[in-house]
């Protein structure tokens, strides 16, 4: 069964530019994986429960015991921009 | 159809920064108001590598508020990764709950204006993490011009409890109520700071109109930025006004989120819900189901403390408050602590409770002061006594507040003792009908008001240590 | 036939300690000799990102010390050792391979390397790997490929390439590596030396900077199966600061190293013999298993039934993690922003991603947040969680029959440089056989097995949850009784 995937619509939420020659080798690829990984359809899953981790644990928490935080140039070490003691990014438009 | 009378659906959805010692997945401070960026470290700020570890307070303290609630702890709750882009969330996914939050189900009672009570519906109460701060860096101070934004993570990663509510509330009345009931009960649970103007109680409200009688909800607009009761009052007035009016005109609403301007008193869109994010919830890999013990639920339904309604109910019953002065004392839990205290040491309740919800909240708006139940009490049987006037009663407060001193310590310090010398006493009166001759002969001509002037007068001579109704009969005695 | 003279850096780690402990060799002199063969080698080679040669010698002069003055010695103490670049180290630059991190120095060391560190481990470099460890021939490298020291045409596997070439080549006398769908394995299998994955939980995975959370691993690359159980004692046990660590007590995972196979049984996973793997391959498995056999062990044929559909469920299980994972390389906080004007957050963010990302990356985050995407979630990840289920079922009704289960480790030999790169499904294929343990959690070994037209091939051996030492007996013994000639060809022209 062939995948229809709107590309552009996925690399917004994936916040991924993409150029228009990335887009035309991406959407063959990506329509063969997902017809391969599509075949899991077919398997029989009605009365078996998803499994999100391997692991068999259950109620892992810590104690509410402060740690010294990062100092504040460790924390902005890495920083692409800053201004001050703050990180500094370009401005925020809403719903963009 | 189209035509009145019609009525409002409220729901409202409120977060709740818990005041633990340590962040929700890291052991970072949680504190208001620390230098930028100073309490962060490789999980809060998203680094990579890092990975989150829950901490149990928090999650003890959000089953003690659905407990309070009357909801479901449930046997198993998962956390989920909620996604969207925004420079304050440091992972660009938020730690979340989804289908399977702490807590399902419940009600919070409040009180109606009219006396009556109404259970407004829990829906659910889930965990997640607060994001950090943005300042939107402009001359102006709005977005729209701003060249860039500043980020501070000292709030990302604060544990953050949602509440929902059903659309139960039908008037921004109730809606305040709820709010007001929803803090006081957090308090008194003292999970939280529950400070709206420090963001640690905010609020999303969530309304549509429709004709009465109606079992349709109508189109449901979201309504964000409600940094008070008093904005969510007025917000929801406004919007249901303008949705109503919409309606008779014939309009066709769409569902959107709107911001709410409190200086222009109106809501503006924000995004319609074309616009609505694709969350791409899925669990999240690095945390464990959550799985009370039930013993350990148990202990902490032994923990909870009286809730707010049923302390109210004993203010009345056993002390003999009114209603409303019960109402705003249980509001603060400082407040009521207080006032119990004060009680405790004999005082009487009523006197103690004026001085609390009056006085002394002037003064503690201002901030915190060093007033204890000692105190109060003490200052309210010197004032029995006749030891003390009203006036200087004020004064010893104001001073007991800022130093922490006791009270006769106070009034020692201060020279506020009352005047019993009955000679000083009959000597200040004395001067003041002396000094105003002008006054004695409009009193004399059958001016009564005047007399409040001269008993003035012999007050600011005395510096308030007189008994006002003493000098009054003195006056009287002199001038009759 | 012997090619060239062993250097100590060619020595296994266990032979080394013995050496450190009776005072023959010093930890100085040891990582001087793997200094110099990463001198020797590197150019052609190129498993290096960072390399740490100051570091290596202070450190390596500073456990001197502490041994001369009576200091404890473990069998961590002066091993010159790799780490592949996506383990996190306290103010030395790790890039993932990644243009997005080319130059971000991490505030903390990842809680395995700070295990191996505190025991004497001494740091040689940053081992190159598949950008964010997504592929699986080292190829997807922001930084260039790795070559493998058998045949220099030909890739090491991936993503943990770096480290596998490093530890065949005697760069490093170990490494670590990541394994989150066969990244340790395979690339052992290709290069010709042990690749251990633990169980999921075993080594905690705090500052493993994650790909796929719920399959990641950190593994170990030696040239023996006792440096294997060695390096893994070093870095096990719980972790309060991983959740997803187990908190299982670690029994030595050498301990039992040399009791034998002797009435083990061993299950052949039914078909892995068959379509689909090189005949070069599966002749040396099949002499494996004879050999095993005549060991004393009880062969069978066991069935994995959903096996086939691994490869599908972690396609869509891995890329939607990767894709959450990888949301956070927005150029806000560290890593790489995008030159130039942005006009707001939004397409700064973008721009940073689309051309910090490699296309294997991009390949894989738009996968994964199509297949998280409303409408798409229950049929694509909701799925795949229910077909993992029934894999891990399958693994437990396996290991109620036979002890441990064995197949090849890779389907073909190490393949030539851009042979798989315009198909990213054959690509994937390579591993087939390694998926599944990744998707049950359950640990697996690839251990030498023989060669196939003078290129080494791996058989892996995979055990139930936690029974590192059970499959590393089974390899012990393997390993012993074939006596491979494991020196890569590179060594000899030195």
């Amino acid at each position: 069964m062939p995948v229809e995937i709107d590309l552009r619509y996925v690399a917004r939420l994936a916040r991924l530019e993409l150029g228009e020659d990335e887009i035309a080798t991406l959407a063959p690829q990506l329509a063969q994986i997902l017809e391969h990984a599509g075949r899991i359809a077919a398997v029989a899953t009605e009365h078996v429960p998803p499994t999100a981790s391997p692991l068999p644990r259950v109620n892992v928490w810590r104690d509410d015991e402060p740690e010294p935080p990062l100092p504040v140039d460790e924390a902005l070490r890495n920083a692409p921009d800053r201004e001050g003691d703050r990180f500094r990014v370009p401005r925020i438009v809403e719903g963009g | 159809m189209v035509g009145g009378p019609w009525e409002p659906v409220i729901g409202l959805e409120c977060h709740v920064e818990l005041n633990t010692r340590t962040k929700m997945f890291c052991s970072c401070p949680n504190r208001f108001g620390a230098e930028p960026n100073t309490d962060t470290c490789p999980v809060c700020l998203g680094h990579p590598g890092s990975l989150p570890v829950p901490n149990r307070e928090a999650i003890a303290r959000i089953i003690l508020i659905g407990l309070a609630l009357g909801s479901t702890i449930a046997a198993r709750s998962i956390f989920h990764r909620k996604h969207y882009f925004y420079p304050d969330m440091p992972k660009n996914f938020q730690i979340s709950q989804y289908d399977l939050p702490i807590c399902v189900g419940g009600a919070l009672e409040i009180d109606l204006p009219d006396g009556s009570a109404k259970r407004v519906g829990i829906t659910r109460v889930h965990m997640e993490e607060d994001t950090g701060k943005t300042t939107h860096a402009s001359a102006s101070g709005r977005i729209h011009d701003a060249a860039h934004a500043l980020v501070d993570y000292n709030r990302a990663g604060v544990p953050l409890v949602e509440c929902v509510s059903e659309p139960d509330l039908r008037s921004p009345e109730e809606a305040g109520a709820y709010l007001r009931e929803l803090r006081a009960l957090l308090g008194a649970l003292g999970v939280s700071d529950v400070r709206m103007e420090e963001g640690s109680l905010r609020c999303d409200a969530n309304v549509s109109v429709r004709p009465v009688g109606s079992d349709e909800l109508g189109t449901k607009i979201e309504i964000k930025n409600l940094n008070s009761v008093r904005s969510l009052e007025r917000a929801l007035a406004y919007e249901i006004d303008r949705q109503t009016r919409a309606l008779e005109a014939g309009e066709v609403l769409v569902q959107e989120t709107r911001h709410w301007d409190e200086d222009a008193g109106r809501t503006t869109v924000m995004r319609s819900k074309e616009e609505a994010f694709d969350y791409r919830y899925f669990p999240e890999p690095d945390i464990p189901p959550i799985e009370p013990d039930p013993a350990w639920i148990e202990e902490l339904r032994a923990r909870l403390p009286e809730l707010p309604r049923a302390r109210r109910d004993r203010y009345v019953r056993e002390h003999g408050l009114r209603p409303e002065v019960a109402r705003v004392l249980v509001a603060d839990p400082g407040a009521s602590d207080l006032f119990e205290r004060t009680v405790a040491l004999g005082a009487p309740p009523e006197r103690a409770a004026n001085w609390i919800t009056q006085d002394l909240a002037a003064l503690r708006k201002a901030g915190e002061g060093r007033v204890g139940p000692e105190h109060l009490a003490e200052l309210i049987a010197m004032l029995d006594r006749g030891e003390i006037t009203g006036a200087s009663a004020k004064v010893a407060l104001e001073e007991a507040f800022a130093t922490g001193d006791p009270v006769p310590v106070i009034v020692e310090r201060r020279g506020l003792a009352a005047l019993a010398d009955a000679d000083a006493l009959a000597e200040a009166v004395r001067a003041a009908i002396d000094a105003h001759p002008d006054a004695v002969e409009r009193f004399r001509a059958g001016n009564e008001g005047v007399l409040g002037f001269l008993v003035g007068q012999v007050m600011r001579a005395t510096g308030g240590t007189a008994d006002p109704r003493r000098v009054a009969d003195l006056l009287r005695e002199r001038l009759g | 036939m012997s090619r060239g003279s062993p250097d100590l850096c060619d020595l296994s780690a266990s032979e080394l300690g013995a050496r450190l402990a009776a005072g023959e060799i010093t930890c100085a002199e040891l990582a001087e000799s793997s200094l110099r063969r990463i001198e020797a080698v590197e150019p052609r080679l190129g498993a290096f990102l960072t390399r740490t040669p100051e570091l290596a010698r202070e450190r390596a002069v500073e456990l001197d010390a502490y041994l001369a003055a009576g200091g404890p010695r473990t069998s961590a103490s002066g091993i010159p050792t790799a780490l592949k670049d996506v383990l996190t180290t306290r103010g030395v630059r790790t890039t993932c391979g990644s243009r997005i991190l080319a130059d971000y120095v991490p505030p903390y060391d990842a809680t395995a390397w700070a295990r191996l560190s505190g025991a004497g481990a001494v740091l040689v470099g940053k081992t190159n790997c598949d950008e964010f460890a997504m592929g699986s021939s080292n190829e997807h490298s922001a930084f260039g490929p790795v070559r493998n020291p058998w045949d220099l045409e030909r890739v090491p596997g991936g993503s943990s390439g770096g480290s596998a070439a490093a530890v065949a080549a005697g760069e490093a006398v170990w490494a670590l590596g990541t394994d989150t769908g066969g990244s340790v394995r395979q690339p052992a299998a290709l290069c010709g030396i042990v690749g251990l994955k633990p169980t999921y939980g075993r080594v905690s995975r705090y500052g493993l900077i994650a790909f796929a959370s719920s399959l990641d691993t950190v593994g170990c690359f030696t040239r023996s199966v006792r440096d294997a159980a060695l390096l893994l004692r070093a870095i096990a046990g719980h972790d309060a600061r991983d959740a997803t660590s187990l908190d299982a007590p670690v029994e030595h995972p050498g301990r039992d190293l040399e009791a034998g196979v002797a009435g083990m049984r061993i299950g052949l996973v039914a078909g892995a013999l068959e379509e689909g793997v090189e005949p070069g391959v599966r002749e040396a498995v099949r002499t494996a298993l004879d050999r095993l056999a005549a060991l004393g062990a009880e062969l069978e044929e066991v069935a994995l039934p959903h096996a086939e559909h691994a490869l599908s469920a972690y396609y869509l299980i891995a890329p939607s993690e990767a894709s959450s994972n990888l949301a956070r390389y927005d150029g806000v906080r560290y890593g790489v922003r995008a030159a130039g004007e942005h006009t707001d957050v939004a397409e700064m963010m973008a721009r940073t991603r689309g051309r910090g990302f490699g296309p294997e990356v991009k390949r894989r985050v738009i996968l994964g947040t199509y297949a998280l995407s409303a409408g798409y979630y229950e049929a694509y990840y909701g799925q795949a969680q229910r077909v993992r289920t029934l894999i891990i079922r399958d693994y437990e009704a396996a290991f109620e029959r036979v002890d441990v289960l064995v197949s090849p480790t890779s389907p073909t030999t190490a393949f030539r440089l851009g042979e798989r790169l315009d198909d990213p499904l054959a690509m994937y294929l390579s591993d087939i056989f390694t998926i599944p343990a990744n998707l049950a959690g359950v640990p697996a070994v690839s251990v030498p097995c023989g060669f196939a037209d003078g290129l080494p091939v791996g058989l892996q051996i995979t055990g139930p949850p936690l029974a590192e030492a059970r499959i590393l007996r089974a390899a012990s013994a393997l390993e012993a009784d074939l006596g491979l000639d494991l020196r890569p060809p590179l060594l000899a022209s030195l």
